[in-house]
Formats: structure tokens, C-alpha cells, sequence
């Protein structure tokens, strides 16, 4: 009824290949923007910002870093706290030594130094797939949780070996430190969001991201017509660890503050990212976001509804927040193998039909 | 439903106006994951006492406390949430009981003009309070705790330790990696050689480094460990038949709950402490009487007297008596987290206080004042006796190294304030 092509007409090449073709679909995705950017900011307080938002936000983009690489480019990766961590020190290293700098540029540096980290692991997927694939980057991640405790130099030789970030600022407003105001830093990793979102999206319409598709789907067919795999992996593992950087840079600078390596960006941070991938879906962006958004919300939800509403002892709901989880997990990989991006995409198709489905 | 709805509204509306007047004091605690077994006794202890001072006392100078707890996991994450979701409920103090956590709201509490105490952990140089006007970690902290460990070790060998062997096996995160500095310049001066063997987070896996404790044949091993590595390194020291006379770990690797899961080869193990053992003090009369026996205790009500318990419990009695400094200096009952501060940074805690708390000689008496925000830093040792299952006083509260520790202190913080562009001195 609302959610149909019908009297949508193209007129040119551009309406016809734009993201949102559907008008509805365009108005939905405008709405979005209008509140994120427009209504949320005057509204956000500091628990919902540190507790809600910025989670969401910041896993959506590592999200969206590790689905490149293992939706689009059929690449496992189990090193997605290593590769934050990169960008968490990158930036910390940054922010300590050019303090007059602008954060944009130095999260976008951080992202550019973590880019070039995860193209150098990435090298082996030249020549190893699959499992032994996932091996070799499970080794990156124990390697660069070692290295950043192991040499002192990448926390400026501090006592307790924590990173913390100072109070650092982009055109005269605080991002980073405990007087940053909520909607400050809210809007700055919103804005890194959807710049990186609007990226993904956009090279994985083009030719790039079509040359990652065929080599998922089968790289001696890919390689026999003429797509490159040597310059397609090494992109993917390029782009994707820009971004997941840029989520690592702002997990650490404006999230938390202070940050342990060994603790914030262990091998529990990389599975985290990968369910959030695998159940938001793989190979679609907006999966990206309902993954995260799905994993940052539960256990709060779940919090607020047994401790603050039942009243029920901090430790069961703590257990039954593990139980539910798990159980969610699985029976999400039955019934929807495709994750949460394939219900939406169930859901659009039986709202085009509705309410004449034959 | 939609009556329902309402009626529900109505009573959370009613439930939290009679809330608001109560001193709150949130517990981030941890009862799950592989820190639960030093997170569950401590929470009930902070728990348990609160809940005797509402019952025996009708709470604190007339007003109710009200403890909201979190469950945190020892995770930095949800710590941050579980911070941000009680601030705004007039919470008064935090205790995190986690260094971690601790790093990352020194800077918020500050900005949200809250105080944190973090008795025995958090970041050391807080003691200085000049530079760290809401941070506050008397009556002892790390240093004071690696000092202690050395002096007893001092003692025992008839006050010469050069050329000994000393291993300090150590949770790899900013909690064990704390005293290193300390250890350092200790032998230096003492002239010791100190092996650092780092254990990675949670600890279940130490084959490798008790096998390199094995080669080596330190004199002696300090532990600086936490939750479950704890168990599992008495039990590999046990394993490898080091002697457990010579094996000794900070104060928080010195509960029943550690040394138990190995059974009568602990025997002998020690562990530093800042204050006292069991659970012969008539405080515990009055938990038992007030909180236990009807039925109010927090958690599962076993762990009254453990030493973890007792280390809630006293966390919780100088929270309590700060809160009662505060109200004498700004004569409300109804104080705020700034009063609060006032009073923490004015506490005094003599022997008749103690005395009257039921807690004679439980732990130290002292003062706190802006320089100092660490106390007087008394370091004592314990010993387990697996026959009896009981911990011990072996040799009783003593100075540490101040000489050596104030200069550090001096230097840590005088770091974090040009870091922070902090201006130090007091108000």
C-alpha cells in the first residue's frame, strides 16, 4: 500500500541506479538522517549516550569494516580487536604527540594506520583460505594484544601500561575526556558513521565491490574473468581496516577514556563483532547496523527489565543475559541463517504485495 | 493494560519519590564471570553493612542508605554503564572494586564532582590529593603493599635481602602491572633481582610461567593476582612443590576462596593485608543478629566473616563514617556527593571510633587531609592454616617504605596533572 514502485518513475541514469530507488524507502532513510542529526542531539543525556548511542554507533562501523571483509570479500577474520587496537594506539599516539591537532584528522589517520596493519596481515589470504584464513588472523589478533603490552613506547611508558585519553578537541569543541558534553560526541562519531556507511555503500554498489563478490563466490571463476584477487583482497583488507580503525580510534578516545589493551580488545571483542555481522547478516550494510544494534541493546534491555523493573538479583539476570543471548544466537542461525538483514528484506517484499499477496 | 500501565507509572512515581531523600550508595559489583569468587563475599559485605545500619540504626544520621547494585563482570564497558545509569540517582561514592574500571572514571567523577574510593587498588598516585581532588585510596594502596611485602621479607631474612631471588607473578592488566615500578626501585636499594612474569587475562593458563618459576628457584614469589588465577597459581606452586612459606600475595590474593581449591598443600601460604581477620569483633554479633538472622543478608549470606566480606564490610563502614563527617560539617542530613567529598577529605578514624563501631583494632586509625589522600599505608601479613581453614595475623601492622613510595607518588601524579593540564594544590 505505502511501500511500492508503482508511479515512481525514472527519468535519468542517476535516479535509476541511486541507493534508495524506492521512494518510500528514500523518505524512511531521510527521516532517519533528520532525526539522528537534527532531534537526538537536543535530547541526549550522558546515560544515554555513554550507555547506548555511542556503543551502537562505534560497533556499527566496525561492523560495517569486518562485513566488507567477510560478507562481501568471503575473507574470516578473527582479528577485529587486534585491528582496533591499532587504531586505539594510533590514536592515542596522535593525540599525545600533535595535541593542537584537529580529532577528525587524527581518527581518519588512525584509520589510514590500521589500513595499512591489516593489508600486511591480509597478505597471507593470498595464498591460505577458510579456516586457515581465520588462523592466520586470530594470530594478528594475540600478536598485536601482545605487542601493544608488550612495548612500552605504544603508552608512552605510563606505570599501569593503560592508554588515556586526553582532553582533545575539533573546532573548538571538547570531543574527548570527561567535559565533553553528550551531544558532542554523539554527533562526532554519527558524522564518522554515516561518511563511512555512505562509502561502504557506495564502492560496494561499483566496480570494487563487485570485484569482492566474485571472489567470494568462487575465485578461480573470478580470476579466470580477469578480476585481479591480489589488488581485490588487498582492497578489502584495506578498506575494512579503515574502518574497523576509525571504530577502534573512537572506542578508545571518545567511549571509554581509558582503555587496557588485553581487556578492551581481546579475541571476546572480535567474536563480538563477528555475531554482530554474521546475525545483522553478511554482505549487507544495514545487517551492519542491526547486528550491532542488536547486541549493544539486549543486554541492556535485559538489565533495565530484571533489575530496575522486576527486581530480580544483579547475578541471575547477569546468567540469564548469557542464557538469552546464546539462545537468541541460535535459534536466529535456524530460523534465518541470513540474519537480520534477510527479515527486512522478507518484510519489504510482503509489504510490496500487501494486502494483495496473490 | 492501558489501566495497568498507569497504575505501574503511579508506584515507580511513588517508589522513586521517597527514594530520592535516601544517601545512595551504588555497589558495582561482579557475582558473574571469573572474578566472581572475590566479587560475590566483598559486595556482601558493602551490602550487609548498610543493611545493619538501616536496621540497628534506622540508617545514617536519620536518613536511610540505599545501595543500587550493578553487575559489572570486572568489565570496563559495562562499568561505564553501570556508572552512568546510578549517577543520576544521587549516588554518593563509587567503590568499583576494579583497577580497570577505576582508570576510567578518575576523569568522569571528577567532572561529575563525585568521589571514587578505592581502598587497596585503583591508581596509586591518587594519594596525592592535591592533583586528585575526588579520587581517595586510604588506608593503604598498592605500593604500600608491594613495600610491605619486601619489609616482611626483610625481616625474616634478618634484614638482608641482596643477591635473593624474588619472582612477582602478575595479572597482565593495569592492576598487576602497578607495583612493578615500586618493585623496581625497592631492588634497587635493597639490591634483590626481581623476575616479572606476567599472566594473561583470566589466568586459568600458567603452565609456562611456573615452569620458568621451576628453573629459575626464585627465594620467593609475590603474587599480584586476582580471581580465578589465584586458585590456579597456589595450586601450581603447589604442583611444583614450591614452598608455600615462601610464597606471598597482595591483599587481594589472600582469601579462603584462593587458597581452599588446594587443599592442605596450601598450608603456610602467606598474603599482606590491611586490615584485620575473622570474625571475632562484636560488629559481627550485630550482622548476624540484625542482617543474617533475619533473613536480610545480601547474596547467600555465607561468606560473613571471609576476608573479603570483612573488606566490603570495612569499605562500607568508612563510606558510612565519611557520610556521617559530611553531615556534622554541613549540618544536613540530606548531603550531596560534593558533601560527601568534604566529609571523606575531613575523616578521622581514631581507636574509640573503631571502639564503638564494634571494630577495635580492625584496621589502622588515621586521618585523611587534602596532601594526603592514602593514609598511613600499615601493612601487615597473614598466614593460611588449611587444618583449620583459617587466616591469621602473623606479624602485625607496619610502616612502609614512605621514603621511596611518596617520591614515586610525587612523579606519577605530577604526570597525570601536566597530562591533564591540572593545576595541584588545595582548596
Amino acid at each position: 500500500m505505502f511501500y511500492r514502485e508503482a508511479g515512481d518513475f525514472k527519468v535519468s541514469y542517476a535516479d535509476d541506479s541511486q541507493t534508495f530507488p524506492i521512494k518510500f524507502d528514500r523518505y524512511r532513510y531521510y527521516v532517519v538522517l533528520a532525526v539522528a542529526f537534527g532531534l537526538i542531539p537536543f535530547l541526549i543525556n550522558d546515560y544515554w549516550a555513554n550507555a547506548i548511542l555511542l556503543p551502537f554507533l562505534i560497533y556499527s562501523i566496525a561492523a560495517i569494516g569486518l562485513n566488507i571483509l567477510v560478507g562481501y570479500c568471503g575473507q574470516v577474520s578473527l582479528g577485529t580487536g587486534g585491528f582496533m587496537a591499532v587504531g586505539a594506539y594510533a590514536c592515542y599516539k596522535l593525540m599525545t604527540a600533535f595535541p593542537e591537532v584537529s580529532m577528525f584528522i587524527h581518527v581518519i589517520l588512525a584509520g589510514g594506520i590500521t589500513a595499512f596493519v591489516c593489508v600486511l596481515f591480509g597478505l597471507p589470504s593470498l595464498r591460505i583460505k577458510g579456516f586457515y584464513l581465520a588462523v592466520a588472523t586470530l594470530a594478528a589478533q594475540f600478536f598485536l594484544v601482545w605487542l601493544f603490552n608488550r612495548v612500552p613506547w605504544f603508552y608512552n611508558y605510563s606505570a599501569s601500561g593503560q592508554i588515556n585519553a586526553p582532553e582533545r578537541d575539533t573546532f573548538g569543541i571538547i570531543i574527548t575526556g570527561p567535559n565533553a558534553p553528550a551531544w558532542a560526541t554523539y554527533l562526532f562519531c554519527l558524522i564518522f558513521l554515516t561518511v563511512c556507511a555512505l562509502i561502504a555503500r557506495n564502492l560496494t554498489r561499483g566496480t570494487v565491490g563487485r570485484t569482492w563478490m566474485a571472489i567470494r563466490d568462487m575465485d578461480i571463476a573470478a580470476e579466470i574473468i580477469g578480476v585481479n584477487p591480489l589488488k581485490a583482497k588487498l582492497t578489502a583488507f584495506a578498506v575494512s581496516g579503515f574502518f574497523i580503525g576509525i571504530s577502534g580510534a573512537l572506542f578508545f578516545a571518545v567511549y571509554l577514556g581509558a582503555v587496557e589493551v588485553g581487556e578492551a580488545f581481546g579475541i571476546q571483542k572480535s567474536f563480538l563483532v563477528l555475531f554482530m555481522v554474521i546475525l545483522g547478516g553478511l554482505g549487507s550494510i544495514f545487517g551492519s547496523f542491526a547486528g550491532a544494534a542488536f547486541l549493544v541493546l539486549l543486554p541492556v534491555i535485559l538489565k533495565v527489565v530484571g533489575v530496575d523493573l522486576l527486581n530480580w538479583p544483579t547475578d541471575i539476570v547477569a546468567h540469564f543475559q548469557l542464557v538469552i543471548v546464546g539462545a537468541l544466537i541460535i535459534v536466529f542461525l535456524i530460523a534465518e541463517p541470513h540474519g537480520m538483514a534477510q527479515l527486512w528484506r522478507v518484510a519489504k517484499e510482503k509489504l510490496r504485495l500487501w494486502p494483495f499477496p496473490h | 493494560m492501558k489501566k495497568t500501565l498507569t497504575t505501574l507509572a503511579l508506584g515507580a512515581a511513588m517508589a522513586a519519590g521517597p527514594a530520592m531523600a535516601d544517601l545512595v550508595f551504588p555497589d558495582l559489583s561482579y557475582r558473574t564471570g571469573p572474578y566472581a569468587a572475590g566479587g560475590i563475599p566483598f559486595s556482601d559485605g558493602y551490602n550487609d553493612y548498610f543493611t545493619l545500619l538501616n536496621e540497628r540504626d534506622g540508617g545514617i544520621g536519620g536518613v536511610k542508605a540505599k545501595v543500587i547494585e550493578c553487575e559489572t563482570g570486572y568489565n570496563t564497558e559495562k562499568g561505564v554503564e553501570c556508572y552512568e545509569s546510578t549517577k543520576g540517582q544521587g549516588a554518593l561514592i563509587y567503590q568499583p572494586l576494579s583497577t580497570g574500571i577505576t582508570y576510567q572514571l578518575i576523569p568522569k567523577v571528577t567532572a561529575d564532582n563525585i568521589p571514587l574510593h578505592t581502598m587497596g587498588y585503583g591508581r596509586t598516585s591518587a594519594a596525592n590529593g592535591e592533583v586528585f581532588s575526588h579520587v581517595f585510596n586510604y588506608p593503604a594502596n598498592y605500593w604500600n603493599g608491594a613495600s610491605g611485602v619486601v619489609n616482611y621479607l626483610l625481616e625474616s631474612n634478618g634484614g638482608d635481602i641482596s643477591g635473593k631471588k624474588i619472582a612477582l607473578i602478575y595479572h597482565n592488566s593495569a592492576y598487576g602491572k602497578e607495583p612493578i615500578r615500586t618493585l623496581e626501585e625497592l631492588s634497587k636499594k635493597h639490591g634483590f633481582e626481581l623476575i616479572a612474569l606476567p599472566v594473561d587475562h583470566p589466568g586459568q593458563e600458567q603452565k609456562s610461567q611456573w615452569l620458568q618459576i621451576r628453573r629459575d628457584r626464585p627465594d620467593n614469589v609475590v603474587m599480584w593476582g586476582w580471581g580465578v588465577m589465584n586458585q590456579v597459581a597456589i595450586q601450581e606452586a603447589a604442583n611444583i612443590r614450591f614452598p608455600m612459606e615462601n610464597f606471598i600475595g597482595v591483599w587481594w590474593s589472600g582469601a579462603e576462596h584462593d587458597v581452599m581449591p588446594a587443599g592442605a598443600k596450601a598450608d603456610g601460604y602467606k598474603a599482606v593485608t590491611f586490615h584485620n581477620v575473622g570474625r571475632d569483633f562484636p560488629v559481627f554479633d550485630d550482622i548476624q543478629k540484625y542482617v543474617v538472622d533475619a533473613g536480610k543478608a545480601a547474596g547467600a549470606g555465607d561468606q560473613v566473616g571471609n576476608v573479603l566480606y570483612n573488606r566490603g564490610m570495612y569499605a562500607a563502614m568508612l563510606a558510612a563514617e565519611a557520610a556521617k563527617t559530611a553531615q556534622e560539617i554541613h549540618g544536613t542530613a540530606d548531603i550531596t556527593a560534593a558533601m560527601m567529598r568534604d566529609g571523606m577529605e575531613a575523616l578521622v578514624i581514631d581507636e574509640a571510633k573503631m571502639e564503638a563501631l564494634g571494630m577495635p583494632n580492625f584496621g589502622p586509625t588515621f586521618n585523611v587531609s587534602c596532601e594526603n589522600h592514602g593514609g598511613p599505608g600499615l601493612v601487615g601479613v597473614t598466614q593460611w592454616d588449611a587444618e583449620s581453614k583459617t587466616w591469621s595475623l602473623i606479624s602485625d601492622f607496619k610502616p612502609s617504605d614512605t621514603e621511596v613510595i611518596g617520591k614515586l607518588i610525587e612523579e606519577d601524579s605530577a604526570a597525570y596533572a601536566s597530562e591533564n593540564n591540572i593545576e595541584p594544590g588545595c582548596s
